[in-house]
């Protein structure tokens, strides 16, 4: 048994080239010997309070409880430096870089929060970064693009595929397989290669645990339901994993239903549930044609914009503890807006998946919803769909 | 003789040929298109391979670089299909051992049992997967061991020494030696630590020493075989040939033909 989970049920693994085994046994190991480390988590706890500005609030959306008929927590992962929960993972990772040697970091981007994350954790930490990302994800999160390269970081355009998430994320990996003595990959979600989806996680479980003290706190109970938008899975799984110990929390993962599930243009393979298979160096939940072809994902969330998933995800999924729907393009267009209108809040439209489905069910719940990110960077995208009324 | 012995007798014949190392041009199967890419591979075997890697496209290749990516997707486009690839390998495989290099989604999505008994029924000697290292492939290689097939490992110049001798003892008809940190695709030199990256990968291993990645001129593959190859795989200088030329086949016979030269 490795100090790390490289399973979660049948789910997981390192389906890499050979090139990269010896940098992931590294990484593993440096990753138990940091995390061991009081000097290292109390560097990082130290950033994440006074720069990255945790504990982030919860907020009792009362407007929003109003029109949903229930009561809505907001765990305000907006409200981050950055904007998004993505800087948790990223700043994690880089310290680990500093401490592994690498002076080189390379991150994949979709919605571009987690390259703007990484190009802000190089900066911090003097370190080089290259970001890969596909052009049609340069085109809709266009402020990303200029927020990173003002931050001093390379943006990469990939042009193959649907220049989107999938593509950018191989991109990394090829450039990380040639450049792997001397560059760490911060990969952005708890997808990929063991030991990526335990370590993205455990930097990333800081939302619920924070969350689930100040739910205790504040409403004196535990929420019915903790709700969080899926894309690779990192927000929902920082987010799920303190509260699956506790039999009367339901988990429910949102994923991207794009243009509807029936029409194959989403991003919902938890919820789709066809048949596993490996993408991106794991086993897990993928979209893929019946010869094993992994199929271009659909959402107007580019965050959410993958045809993957976080292995443990999966396996949350098939043991019973979670459990995954979607809701598509326009009831997060729809609940983007009313969020604005009702809340005074701009959420990312990833996260007005999760708003989405907590505004159309389950009347007499307590939610907690991750409010994983803003949505400044969303906002061309997002009015140019909008019904003008 | 199943696929493994197969394989051992097309390097045995070229080393008893006189041969400097066996020549195992690569390409890719449904490009430019299914027809097309049978007659390269039969073109192949007229120039004088002694055998020949068959790559099935994927759509997410991650150890490749951006020719054999490309030439995947373009594969895909035309519609090529496993199961065609597969129609296109029996035919090259009646002149010389073919060795599928597949990724581990292609297998998992049949099912290792169907995957395999669809290898053996086309006539295929063995099977590269690039991103299944041996912590993965204890249940692929069982599958691969019954049927005789030969599944061949990859190591790389990161390969530790613990690593690589757990890979050298696991390795079923060659052992594929990356000869560059880094994707398929053409490289101005060798790597100057081809020798010693040989000499690791000979000592832990019964096998033949194939050398790929980065070998893209008839002289870079005489200086692999003079570093100790047993073997040079040829991939992406042959898929660029393929993808430029009116007519691929003819295109690269001429080439394999100088390829082979080198290696006399
Ligand atoms: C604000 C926000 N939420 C959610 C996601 C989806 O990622 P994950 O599922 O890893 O949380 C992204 C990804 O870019 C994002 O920017």
């Amino acid at each position: 048994m490795s100090a790390v989970e490289h399973r979660f049920g049948p789910y997981g693994g390192q389906y890499v080239p050979e090139t990269l085994m010896p940098a992931l046994s590294e990484l593993e190991a440096a990753w138990v010997q940091a995390r061991a480390d009081a000097a290292f988590s109390g560097e990082l706890d130290k950033l994440l309070r006074d720069y990255v500005g945790r504990p982030s609030p919860l907020y009792r959306a009362r407007r929003l409880s109003e029109a949903a008929g229930h009561t809505i927590y907001l765990k305000r992962e907006d409200l981050n430096h950055t904007g998004a929960h993505k800087i948790n993972n990223a700043l994690g990772q880089a310290l680990l870089a500093r401490r592994m040697g690498k002076p080189r970091i390379i991150a994949e981007t979709g919605a571009g929060q987690h390259g703007v994350a990484t190009a802000t954790a190089c900066a911090l930490l003097d370190l080089e970064c290259v970001v890969y990302m596909g052009t049609e994800d340069m085109r809709r999160q266009k402020p990303n693009v200029e927020r990173m390269g003002l931050l001093g970081a390379r943006v990469e355009p990939v042009e193959a595929g649907a220049r989107t998430l999938k593509e950018a994320v191989s991109a990394a990996i090829r450039d990380w397989v040639t450049n792997v003595e001397s560059t760490h990959y911060i990969i952005g979600s708890c997808v990929g290669p063991a030991p990526y989806p335990a370590m993205v996680r455990d930097l990333q479980r800081v939302i619920g645990d924070e969350a689930r003290e100040q739910m205790l706190a504040e409403a004196g109970r535990l929420p019915a339901r903790v709700i969080a938008c899926v894309g690779g899975g990192s927000n929902s799984i920082g987010m799920f994993i303190p509260f699956v110990d506790d039999p009367g929390v339901e988990l429910v993962g949102v994923e991207a239903a794009g243009e509807g599930l029936e029409t194959g243009r989403h991003g919902a393979p938890l919820t789709a549930a066809g048949v596993p298979g490996v993408l991106h160096g794991a086993f897990s939940a993928i979209m893929q044609d019946e010869d094993g072809q992994i199929l271009e994902a659909h959402s107007i969330s580019a965050g959410l914009d993958y045809p993957g998933s976080g292995p443990e995800h999966a396996w949350l999924r098939d043991s019973g503890r979670a459990r995954y729907v979607a809701v598509g393009d326009d009831e997060a267009l729809r609940a983007f807006a009313v969020t604005a209108r009702l809340e005074g809040i701009i959420p990312a439209l990833e996260s007005a998946h999760a708003l989405a489905w907590a505004l159309s069910t389950g009347h007499g719940e307590l939610d907690l919803i991750c409010l994983s990110g803003r949505g400044d960077k969303d906002l061309a995208e997002a009015l140019s769909r909008l019904d003008p009324r | 003789m199943n696929g493994g012995e197969r394989i051992a007798e097309a390097f045995a014949s070229a080393r008893a040929d006189g041969r400097r190392a066996a020549l195992m041009p690569y390409l890719m199967g449904g490009f430019p298109d299914l027809e097309a890419s049978r007659e390269v591979g039969l073109a192949y075997a007229d120039a004088g391979a002694d055998l020949v890697e068959l790559g099935v496209p994927f759509s997410d290749p991650l150890a490749d670089g951006p020719v054999i990516h490309a030439a995947a997707v373009s594969a895909l486009r035309g519609g090529a299909r496993f199961d065609g690839v597969l129609g296109a390998a029996r035919a090259i495989a009646r002149r010389v051992p073919v060795v599928l290099m597949c990724y581990s989604n292609l297998i998992y999505v049949r099912g290792i049992d169907r995957f395999a008994d669809a290898l053996v029924a086309a006539g295929l000697s063995g099977v590269i997967v690039p991103d299944l290292p041996v912590d993965e492939a204890a249940e692929i290689l069982e599958a691969c061991d019954q049927r005789g097939l030969a599944l061949v490992p990859l190591v790389a110049p990161t390969t530790p020494a613990d690593r690589l001798a757990r890979i050298g003892a696991q390795a079923r008809g060659f052992l594929y030696t990356v000869s560059l940190t880094g994707t398929t695709g053409e490289r101005a030199a060798v790597d100057g630590e081809l020798p010693q990256v040989i000499a690791r990968a000979a000592a832990v291993t019964d096998v033949p020493v194939a050398v790929g990645f980065g070998i893209g001129t008839p002289d870079q593959a005489a200086a692999a075989a003079a570093a100790g190859a047993d073997g040079v795989i040829v991939g992406t200088r042959l898929v660029r040939a393929a993808a430029e030329a009116q007519d691929p086949a003819g295109a690269v016979r001429d080439l394999v033909r100088d390829f082979a030269a080198a290696l006399r």
